[in-house]
């Protein structure tokens, strides 16, 4: 089955964290010891929305060595396609959910002699299992987080509390930025860096970096995609000889698996490449919105990321 | 591409670049024999050669053959030019920059495969990822050699087989390259028929 084993899970517990954020503990429906993982890793969450499957990946924020539960923190989109809000309406303690077994596409280099974090806003989640795990081998960290405000800064008590040397916090409305060129600049040989947040932080930290000198493989980053909305098309489905039409709320993987069609997927956000199919004819502009292909490969359009891209024009074909 | 012309092999051995001039707070210059004039063509290609310099630190060492451009080096005016005897007396000086070194420092590794390799092996060893470390070929094609059944490490070998220096047995030179140790493994060529050991041949000049 595509996307790999499931594991059944039920929730244990909902807190609020702020206005915007929840968080969600989950436990193994018959109390063994969830599988284990590393700092980085999310799992793909899914949901029954009235009918509609939704399929959310959230990176887990637990302590790894923690086999007890995982928990996630999922900040409301208002916005968004309604993963997030069926999450903060919908999931209550008691809850019978599926989760993937966690994938890890955001993981410590663990050759680095230091660790130097940059997070933005719920970006902060990956980073609080990674931080975890290197406070159990004594690896070396440190962490600039910034968010909107005071309000929003979900876990910082506990992170400036546990860590006052290490982290660093930065409020938006209070006008905070962090000097980057100047933390860029003061690393020993040796440091990697993650970047987690919005897509504007992303590029800003890994272009100053790179302008820098920063080595390629030093810089790590994770951005989950939405897939985001756009006009309806029809594609035509070669190896299954379906031919279905993507709705305007849907992504081309979910209009697939809607039709029955058992399409590959892991992260569901244009990550990791799992999903990758050959495009056999195209008419038309495919919308690519994954950053998984490179460049050249998104100008060939002979691959598409059915995740998250789409298509305007008259015709597509894909193996699948 | 390396200007050297090495013949087709396995995906272990190491392949060589050209060096180009990258951003970098410092420039640290890593380079043995004609490994100085990869050097020299790189800053050849720098937008802003008297900046690159002033924060160039060159740290130099004659060749296997003897080939010293030592003055050729110190004439290009880097902020730092030294010149060590031979590579194991260069690899102290270059840990103790790392020791203190910042990232957005530049690598630039030139010369024979026996100084690329070991000083890799160095700045890999801090955590900076290999595949950034720039390195370019120039000069002689002697090899590092492990002997596999004593691990002692043969320098500048020449001819296939040679004798181990260490245990003194035959060794067949392969492509099988280690960058954690900075050498390719030799084997034991006259395991199965002791004493049936082919002539030498001049592989590696």
């Amino acid at each position: 089955m595509s996307g790999g084993a499931k594991l059944k899970v039920r929730v244990a517990e909902v807190v609020n964290v702020n206005d915007m954020i929840k968080r969600f503990r989950f436990v193994s429906l018959d109390g063994s010891p969830m599988p284990a993982f590393s700092g980085g890793a999310h799992t793909v969450v899914e949901m029954d929305d009235d009918g509609v499957r939704r399929l959310n990946p959230y990176s887990l924020m637990s302590d790894p060595e923690d086999r007890s539960a995982y928990e996630i923190s999922v900040r409301r989109d208002d916005a968004g396609r309604g993963g997030s809000l069926f999450m903060h309406r919908h999931v209550t303690p008691g809850l019978q959910m599926e989760i993937s077994y966690p994938v890890n596409l955001f993981p410590l280099d663990t050759r680095a002699r230091k660790h130097l974090m940059i997070a933005g806003g719920i970006g902060i989640t990956p980073f609080l299992a990674q931080i975890a795990q290197l406070t159990h081998f004594g690896g070396r960290f440190e962490l600039h987080y910034a968010a909107r405000s005071q309000a929003l800064g979900a876990y910082m008590d506990r992170l400036t509390a546990a860590h006052p040397a290490q982290v660093h916090c930065y409020f938006d409305d209070q006008g905070q930025v962090i000097d980057l060129a100047r933390v860029l600049s003061m690393q020993p040989i040796g440091t990697h860096l993650y970047v987690c947040g919005p897509k504007g932080m992303i590029a800003w930290v890994l272009s100053t970096a790179t302008s820098l000198g920063w080595p390629e493989k030093a810089l790590h980053h994770e951005e989950f995609l939405a897939p985001g909305t756009g006009m309806p098309f029809q594609v035509d489905l070669a190896a299954t000889g379906k031919t279905i039409t993507v709705g305007t709320n849907q992504s081309l993987l979910e209009a697939m698996e809607a039709a029955g069609v058992d399409a590959p997927y892991l992260c569901r956000g244009g990550a990791c490449g799992q999903c990758e199919t050959n495009v056999i004819a195209c008419d038309g502009a495919i919308l690519h919105r994954d950053h998984w292909l490179t460049a050249d490969e998104h100008a060939a359009g002979r691959k598409i990321m059915p995740c998250v891209s789409r298509f305007e024009g008259k015709s597509l074909t894909i193996d699948r | 591409m390396s200007k050297t012309a090495f013949p087709p092999a396995i995906k272990s051995r190491p392949v060589y670049g050209v060096l180009e001039p990258r951003p970098g707070a410092v420039h640290l210059v890593v380079a043995d024999g004609e490994g100085a004039g990869a050097v020299t063509d790189m800053l050849a290609k720098a937008a802003d050669r008297a900046g690159m310099l002033a924060a160039m630190h060159i740290i130099y060492t004659p060749g296997p053959n003897g080939t010293d451009q030592t003055a050729m080096l110190a004439a290009l005016g880097a902020k730092q030019c030294y010149r060590a005897p031979t590579i194991p007396t260069l690899l102290p000086r270059l840990t103790r920059v790392l020791s203190d070194a910042h990232m957005g420092t530049q690598f630039y590794l030139a010369g024979t495969e026996g100084l690329i390799g070991q000083a890799e092996r160095d700045i890999m060893a801090t955590g900076f990822p290999h595949h950034d470390i720039q390195k370019e070929h120039r000069g002689s094609t002697v090899r590092r050699v492990q002997c596999v059944h004593c691990k002692g490490i043969t320098e500048n070998v020449a001819t296939d087989p040679f004798v181990c220096s260490h245990c003194g047995l035959s060794l067949f030179v392969r492509d099988h390259y280690s960058r954690r140790i900075a050498a390719f493994q030799g084997v034991n060529i006259d395991a199965e028929d002791p004493g049936q050991v082919p002539p030498p041949v001049v592989r590696f000049t």
